[in-house]
Formats: structure tokens, sequence, C-alpha cells
């Protein structure tokens, strides 16, 4: 795959954005990053021409998701080449402006950063040839240009007016990509090319409409065309670079651009004449007539894109071939003209520190060339006659004047155009007059100067092209524009000509009208427009406010309500939807399928294993209903059920099971037993519920309980006396010693066949009691449970009273006896917890009950003689055997692989142990030594974790003491 | 001894699920406690209950595969048990701390009527 000139364009701001972040240097670096990948990517773009200019279409593609029709297709033809061109070119004008306009207190390289990023965007989407990838860089180009947007993060308006820019052209980026999902569904391909041929299959759709609708939502969001406008003079918060780049050149023109590029699918039809041409006579008269209005000179400006962009969507929506032409030729002459206007207005920012049409006046006398190249560019936009403006303009009128679709729209339309471009007229004379022309002010926030030559540059060489293609369009603009034209036409591509003098016609008659009907309303409301607040008319309705109610409602009251009906804060009743969730999960496959009884296996009551059952249930349910109040009871009882469960085990064939529940069974219990020491005394006002909404809220629960047990025991039940069927188990009990060479099967899976599942779960052990400690680092008891317990007051006190006894001597003391046979057992409990490691290939036993059997052996030492006392003795570090242990059983399973087999093979064989005798040495060994290990140090983490609580509870105390002492 | 396990099941079952809905933190612990015994079993049930023959091969290797317990359910409930071990853990040491920081031991933190 040989790197394509038009990958390189792509692929070359993305790379330059990262190296602007990367590289150190600051400002400068950045700078001339920037500016010579902008350069980069206009050489290259630019040496595409020959390839598109003979009618041709370079395509790069690479397999994406080709089942999804999505491939990454770069594609460029002859309209895709112009608008590269004027994106980079535009883009390396911009670069060489905002190195003098970007502060060296604002931070450089996050603005190229998102300049680049951006540019690559709108490369993109000018660039794909693919209507997936489209709209994906049309997505970014959105993400971007919040960005840049909000560039001035610490200021409101930016913010408000980045976000605002999001939302709307967000919401039209969805609904474009739901407008292109069905046009592909239409066509069959996201393929450009393929679309392209398939306008008449597109047109006679059933699903044309929606279709069209959708689409349009995206572009004319994105073109900030009517009813969507209001977005743009809010962004206008973006430094000015940002708006000369963004919301003249491309980012705006975007809509447009794809409204022209699918202009063969999409046009000609009665829809498309009607939507289109309201959106854009709309935004072409009100645009101009908000335009008049605004004091500040970049939201003079915004309107007036508003208003530009709503002439091309109009020559757009005619739907003739000409029209077209002069919709691309405006598009290129509106970036021209409009970005020096930006460039000019952000020079005039930066010299006099406002940019407030009331405020400025005479300025031309400080800077005259400034005030030239400001001059001209306004009389592009007002259509004057010798530049770029008036050619698009004499053409927009022509086509105006002919019918297209016969429609009251289409009669309007030569009215409105002459209005729009009237009023165009009076702006860009209020634009001249009150900046540059009448008496200098009083004051100014600073002395203005012309800038450097290089800042003044840019708008320069815009405002010459302007001119050069007034005044000769046939030998400059002249064959680009053909080559773009003809590659969105094709074969229809009309005769048009570029001259500047077509003879006395009625577009020159409206013309003047336009030029002499603005000039007399300058000349007539020029003072009444710098006086009034607000315009009339249409100032009441404030698209911004409408938005901004909206979105309050939805995503603030609307948000609110529905979490309060439908969320809570309490555990209660989520627990409850949980469980009723589970219950009817459970209840509803059986209603469906029903449950089947009816089975031979109905095993024989065993009279001795229904009693144990018998106290078991008992044990429960007596735990249930005391742990409320009586909670030492309630864990006696819960150790019933553990017990009773420990010697199902044992009956039932499970002696695996029956050891580590042993063992569980007396850790758990010390765990909630260190645990009580720091819940609440039972306080009398908790009593029995008498109010008739809690009692009912127990039934209800009761019920809840009650069906949940008896569907839990009716599925047990069914699944119990049916016969089994051929399950995985003949798998393992057939493979166990041959291939695992354990006879114990269930230590077998757990080490060696379903190792990499056990690996995972003492995984979670680790973290889970790591969290643990973690918690209780910072653990603060309640007050009420900082005091020493009751008891050992009591001890205290008598230890006091008692002259012969020392102080604590009796809780030295406490359980002497058991203590020192607890001590005793020690080496005893290790002996036995290696006795349940080692067999547990062959027999019962294995890592997991040898662990926690270690871990009981040390929680005795720790109970029998205190934790100082163990402590001082005896050093334990149960995060090095959770780590420890961790690594063993990964290294176990990793070995494997330096033998060139896969993670976790195990290698066994018989070992001769002095004494011990013959000894499976299996490599599952080390692993199940890992997983001893781990168990061993996050059972042992956990309890002393909370068994430690106490002792720092005295140390704090201790030291409050002295404290108290010594003041 | 189906019935007598189902029914067991079902008890501890329904006794895990009332405690699991009512207020009081130490209530939970218990319950979940109650429920996880509970699983347990009824996994280890899946693999259908018999007397006597363990998945303890003999001295030689396999012999009739249906001569022995269903190692399969044997095996989760094994991790199942140590991790139940470890999740009481966690959640007992949320609840103290949590009681710790709200002052009593509602399991919202605080009392609700």
């Amino acid at each position: 795959m040989e790197p394509s000139p038009l990958v390189l364009t792509l692929v070359l701001p993305f790379l330059a954005s990262l190296a602007v972040v990367v590289v150190r240097g600051g400002r400068e670096s950045a700078t001339w990053i920037t500016g010579a990948t902008m350069i980069a990517c206009l050489v290259l773009a630019a040496s595409l021409y020959p390839s598109v200019s003979g009618g041709n279409v370079v395509r790069y593609d690479i397999e994406w998701i080709p089942s999804l029709g999505l491939n990454f297709t770069l594609r460029m033809d002859g309209f895709a080449w112009i608008f590269a061109v004027l994106v980079s070119g535009i883009g390396v004008l911009v670069v060489m402006y905002a190195r003098y306009y970007i502060s060296a207190e604002d931070p450089v390289r996050r603005f190229y950063l998102f300049f680049l990023a951006f540019c690559g965007s709108m490369l993109g989407v000018v660039l794909a040839g693919n209507l997936i990838l489209l709209v994906v860089f049309w997505e970014l180009t959105s993400i971007f240009s919040f960005l840049l947007i909000g560039y001035w993060h610490h200021n409101q308006a930016a913010r408000d007016g980045a976000r605002m820019a999001m939302t709307v052209t967000g919401m039209g980026g969805l609904a474009l990509l739901a407008g292109v999902l069905l046009l592909g569904h239409i066509v069959g391909s996201y393929d450009l090319d393929v679309v392209l041929r398939s306008g008449d299959r597109v047109r006679s759709h059933d699903l044309y409409v929606p279709t069209l609708l959708l689409i349009l939502l995206g572009t004319l969001t994105k073109s900030a065309q009517f009813p969507f406008h209001f977005w743009l003079p809010n962004a206008m918060a973006a430094p000015t670079p940002v708006s000369a780049f963004l919301h003249s050149a491309t980012m705006v023109k975007a809509g447009v651009f794809l409204m022209a590029r699918l202009w063969p699918v999409l046009a000609g039809t009665q829809e498309w004449f009607m939507i289109v041409g309201i959106a854009g006579m709309a935004s072409l008269v009100l645009g101009a007539y908000l335009a008049m209005f605004q004091h500040d000179l970049k939201g003079l400006l915004a309107y007036s894109t508003i208003s530009h962009l709503g002439l091309i969507t109009l020559l757009l929506s005619l739907g003739s071939p000409l029209a077209a032409v002069a919709a691309i030729f405006h598009m290129l002459n509106h970036a021209a003209f409009k970005a020096s206007l930006f460039m000019a207005a952000g020079i005039i920012d930066h010299e006099t520190g406002t940019r407030d049409l009331r405020r400025l006046s005479g300025l031309f006398r400080y800077m005259p060339i400034t005030g030239t190249l400001a001059m001209v560019a306004s009389a592009a936009m007002a259509g004057v006659p010798l530049l770029n403006g008036f050619l698009s303009k004499e053409m927009f009128f022509a086509e105006a004047v002919e019918t297209h679709a016969d429609s009251w729209l289409d009669k309007a339309a030569p009215y409105a155009a002459v209005l729009g471009s009237a009023l165009a007229v009076t702006y860009s004379l209020r634009l001249i007059h009150s900046i540059f022309l009448g008496a200098p002010p009083e004051s100014f926030p600073r002395e203005p100067h012309e800038p450097p030559f290089w800042m003044r540059f840019p708008a320069m060489f815009l405002v010459v092209a302007c001119l050069v293609i007034g005044t000769i369009p046939a030998l400059t603009i002249g064959p680009f524009l053909h080559v773009a034209v003809s590659s969105v036409l094709g074969p229809a591509t009309p005769q048009y000509s570029l001259a500047v003098w077509h003879g006395i016609n009625v577009p020159l008659v409206m013309s003047v009208i336009a030029l002499a009907g603005g000039a007399l309303l300058y000349l007539v409301a020029g003072n009444y427009l710098e006086r009034t607040e607000r315009p009339p008319l249409l100032g009441r309705i404030d698209g911004q406010r409408i938005f901004e109610r909206v979105t309050v409602a939805i995503s603030w009251r609307w948000a609110r309500l529905i979490e309060e009906a439908f969320g809570t804060t309490r555990l209660q009743p989520q627990m409850r939807l949980v469980v009723v969730a589970a219950i009817a999960a459970g209840i509803v496959p059986v209603l469906v399928l029903g449950l089947d009884f009816a089975s031979t296996r109905h095993g024989a009551m065993d009279l001795a294993f229904t009693g144990l059952w018998a106290v078991g249930v008992t044990c429960a349910i007596a735990a249930a209903y005391l742990a409320k109040f009586h909670r030492l009871a309630a864990l006696a009882l819960l150790g019933g059920t553990g017990l009773v469960t420990c010697l199902t085990f044992v009956w039932l064939s499970a002696p695996d099971l029956a050891a580590t529940q042993l063992v569980v069974e007396i850790v758990t219990t010390v765990l909630i037993l260190l645990g009580l020491r720091w819940l609440p005394k039972r306080s009398p006002d908790l009593s029995e519920p008498s109010e008739w909404p809690l009692r009912l809220r127990r039934f209800r629960d009761l019920a809840i309980a009650v069906v949940a047990g008896l569907g839990m025991a009716a599925i047990s039940y069914a699944v119990m006396t049916r016969a089994p069927p051929d399950t995985i188990a003949r798998f393992f009990l057939e493979k166990a010693y041959a291939e695992g060479g354990g006879r114990n099967v269930v230590n077998v899976i757990l080490v060696d066949f379903r190792g990499f599942d056990t690996l995972g779960e003492i995984t979670v052990l680790g973290i889970v009691a790591l969290s643990v400690f973690a918690l209780l680092r910072r653990f603060r008891p309640a007050p009420d449970t900082i005091e020493r317990p009751e008891q050992q007051l009591i001890q205290r006190s008598y230890d006091e009273a008692e002259p012969s006894t020392e102080a604590e001597a009796t809780k030295e003391e406490y359980l002497y006896v058991p203590s020192v046979i607890m001590q005793w057992m020690f080496p005893v409990i290790i002996v036995l917890a290696a006795y349940l490691f080692l067999r547990g290939h062959d027999a019962p036993g294995g890592g997991f009950a040898a662990g926690v059997a270690m871990a009981a052996g040390f929680i005795l030492q720790y109970m029998a003689a205190g934790t100082v006392w163990v402590e001082n003795r005896l050093r334990i570090l149960p995060v090095a055997w959770i780590g420890g242990g961790l690594l063993l059983a990964a290294f176990t399973g990793a070995a494997a692989i330096l033998f060139g087999d896969s993670f976790l093979t195990s290698y066994f064989r018989y070992a001769e142990l002095p004494l011990v005798g013959k000894v499976p040495l299996a490599s599952a060994t080390f692993f199940d030594l890992g997983v001893f290990s781990l168990v061993v140090g996050a059972t042992v983490l956990m309890l002393i974790a909370i068994a430690h609580q106490s002792i720092r509870r005295l140390r704090a105390a201790r030291l409050g003491e002295e404290r108290q002492r010594w003041n | 001894m189906e019935l007598t396990l189902a029914i067991a099941i079902g008890a501890l079952t329904g006794s895990g699920v009332w405690l699991v809905l009512r207020p009081r933190t130490y209530q939970l612990v218990i319950g979940l406690s109650l429920l996880s015994y509970a699983v347990n079993l009824f996994i280890f049930s899946m693999g259908r209950l018999t007397v006597g023959v363990p998945p303890v091969l003999g001295p030689g290797g396999a012999g009739n595969p249906s001569d022995y317990a269903d190692p399969v359910p044997q095996a989760l409930v094994l991790t199942a048990i140590v991790i139940g071990f470890a999740t009481t853990a966690l959640l007992l040491v949320v609840l103290l701390v949590a009681r710790g920081l709200a002052g009593n031991d509602h399991v919202d933190g605080r009392e609700q009527r």
C-alpha cells in the first residue's frame, strides 16, 4: 500500500496535532508545526489537480468493516479538490494570522492541537468517499469546533456558545447519521460513487421524504440556516482566527457542501424545493435584517454569514444546474471576503480593545491599510461590481428571476433576493461608516495603530483575491470552478459565462436597485440603527432564549421529574426491585413452559437427614427473626445453619465442600464477631412498629420472601427429581487421573482443567481483601462505639477497686486456659493445613481449605493473646502472602509457555519424599500453593484489618489522654 | 431426601430474602450469608443427590464415571464458598464504615419513617 497524497492530506493534520502536544518548545515550534502542516496539506491537495481536472475521481480504499458496507474510502473529484484547497489554503492564512492574534498568556499548543484536529476532520468531510465515514468526520468537526469555540473556557459566554453550537450541530449530526443510513438502505451501498449514480432510485423511493428531512436537519443545522441559525452568533465568543476559519470558510460551509454534494441525488423534487428554499430564503432575508442591527462587529459578520449561506441554500434549492454553479461559486467567494473581514475585525478588536460599532469610529486615520482592506472586503460582501461577490450575486439574480417550480416561493424569490442584497448593502455601509469614517472618538481602551505586516497579510491576500477574481474571473477561478462544477453536475453541466459585463439585463437592473436601495436605507435609517438596542419586529423572537428554555426543560426539569418518579436513593426499594425482578425472571419461564414434577427419581425420605434439616431450617428462620435485636444469637444460629450445610455436603458425597465450608464457617464467625463491636446498641425507639404503613410494608416483604422461598424450593425439587442429562462431568472424571494426575476430581478441576477460572477467582479474592484493608485505613468509628465495651469497663473498675491487682490485669487473664490451649494448637493447625494441602490432589483437601485453615490458625493466636502480643512475636505480612500467591500461580501458568504449551498447562509425576512417601508432584501443586498462599493472605488481612481498629482506637485515646495531661 | 433439601433451600432463601429487605445493616449481613448458603446448596443440588460416592477416584484412576458424584457443581461451589466469605467481609466493612460516617446502622445511612 503506497502512501497516497490523498491519505497524507487527511492524516497529516491529525499527526501534527499530536506532534504539537508532544514537542516541547512552546509557542514558536507549535506555530511552525501547524503552519508547515497546513502548507503541506495545501501542496498535497493542489498536486492532485492533474488527476481530477479531466473529470476523473481519485479513490483510495481500505477495507474497514466490509460486511457492513463500511470502508475507509477517500475520494477526490473536482468539487472535493476545490474545497480541500480552500480549507488548507485558508488554514495557512489563519495560522499566520493566529500567530499574532493568540496572546502569549493563552495556552497556544492547545489552540493548535484543536485547530489541526479540526482541519483534519474538515478535510475528512470533504474527502470522504463513504457516507458513514463522512458522518464520522462530520461529528468530529462538531466536537473540535466545540473545543475551539470554548477555547477561552474561563469565559462564560464562550462556554455557553460552545455548548449551544455543540448541541445544535450535534443533534443535526445525529439526524444526518439516521438520514445517511436510510440513504444507504435505499441505494444498497454507502459508497459515495454508487450513491451519486442512484439519484432516480432515491427520489422515487418511499423513504425519500424521511431521508431528505433527516439529511437536511444535519446540513441546515451545520450551516446555521433558519430556524437553527441562532447558534452561530453565540459562537462568536470564539477567538477570531477560529471565527475566520470555522464560521466563514469551513465548518458552516460543510452543510452547504453536503447539500451540493448530494444535489444530484436529492435535488429537483417539490419537497427539496420547498424545504431548502424556505430555509434559504428565510435565512437570506432574516440574517441580513438582523445583521443591520448588530452592534458587535463579529455579531454583524455572523448574521451576514447566515444571510450569505441562505443565499447559497436558496440557490441549491432551485434545482437548476445554473443555480448550482452559482451556489458553488458563491461558496468560494464568500469564504474569501468573509474570512478577510473576520481577520480585519480581529485586528480592530486587537488594536482598540473593543468590537462595539457604537464606540468605534474614525479608525481610518489610525489604520489606513487595514481600513482599505476591510472596505474592499465589505464592498465584495455588498456585491459591488468588479469584486467577486458581484459575480455570484448576478448569477443568483438571474436564477431567481427564472421560473423553476411554479409556486409562491418561486414568485417571491426575486423580491427576496433584491431585499436581501439591499440589506447587505446597508449593513456593509454601516460597518464601513461607523468604524472607519466619522470623527475620531475621544478615547479608545487602547491607542490604535496598524498591526504588524504579517498579521495584515492574510486579509490582504484574500482581498486581492476578491479583486482579481472580480475583475478577470475567467482567467483566474474559471478553470477550477469548471472542474468543481462539472464533477458535481456531470453531463448536466450548463453553459455559463464568468464575465463581468453581460450587457444591460434584468440581473443588472436588480443589482442597481439593491445597491441604490441599500444605500438609501442607510442614509435614512443609519442613525436609527446605531441607536436601537434590539431589532424591531423580530427582536423578541430569540432563538437563543427558546433554545435555553428547551434545554433547561429537557436536561433539568424533565430529568428531575423522571428521577423523582423512577429513582430512589434508598436501598430497600432497590433491593425489593431486584428480588421481585429475580422472582419474575424465575416465574415467567415456568408459566410459559410449565414445571414438570412427574419423575421416577423420588429419592427415599431419610429420617436422619430430615431431622438434620429441621434443625438447620429452624436455625435459619430464628436467625432471620432475631437479627434485628439479638445479634449474637443470630450469629450463633447462622453458624448452626452453616454446620448443617456442612454436614449435608459430607452426607451427599462432597467432602471437599464440607472441609472448606467448615473452615470458612469458623473465619466468618470470627469476622462478624469482630464487626459486632462497632454496631450501635439497641435503641428503644426501634421497637416493633405499630403504624399500619410499616406493618403493611413488613407484610409485603414477608410475602415476597415466602414467594421467593417457595419458588426456589419448587425449582430445586423439580431439577433434583429429574434424570440428569449427559453432563461434562464424564469428561472430567475420565481425564482427571489420566491427564491431570490427580484422583480428587474437584481439586483437579480447580487447579488444572479450569485453572484460569481459579486464577481469576483468587485475583478477585485478593482485590476484595485489599479493598477491605483500604476501607478500614480511614475508618472513623461512630462516637458511641469509641468508649471501651461495657465488659472491659467492669473489669477495669474491678481492677481499680482491688489494690492487689494491677490495672488491666483481669483482661490479661481473661479466658486464660482456652488461650493457652489455642497457643498450643498453633503448630497443630499448621500441620493440619499442610496435610490438607498436600493430600489435596488425591483426596479431599486442597489449597482453598488449607489456606482458610492456616488463616484460622493465625486468627486463633490473635484471639488467644491479643493483637499486640502476637505482633510483637510474629510478623505476618498478609499483603506479601497475597502478592506471592498470585505471582506463584501466574508464573506456574506462564512456565508452560516456556515449554511451548498454552498458559496453565500442567505436568505431573510422582516424587519420593523422605518420611512422607510417594507424593504426586504436579505443576498444578505449585499453582495450588499459590492459591493457598493467597487465601491465607486475604483471609488474614481482612480479619486483622478489622481487629486492628480496636487498638487504633485505644492508641488514639491514649494519645489524647497524654496530651491533656501535658496541657 | 430431595424433598427435604428442596424445602431447606426454600426456607434458607426465604429467610435470606426477608433479611435482605430489612433496614438494619446487620440484618443485611446475616441475610446475605443465609442466601449464599441457599445458592450454594442449589448449585450443588444441580449435580443431583448421591450418597457415599465422592468424586475421588480409586487408586487405579477412572472407573465408571457414573459411579461418582458430579464434580463440576462441587468445583463451582467450592470457590463460591471462599469468595462468599470475602464478599461478606467486604459488605461488613462497607457497612461499618458507613455506620461510622452516618452515625446509625440504617442501610441508607439515615433513619426513614
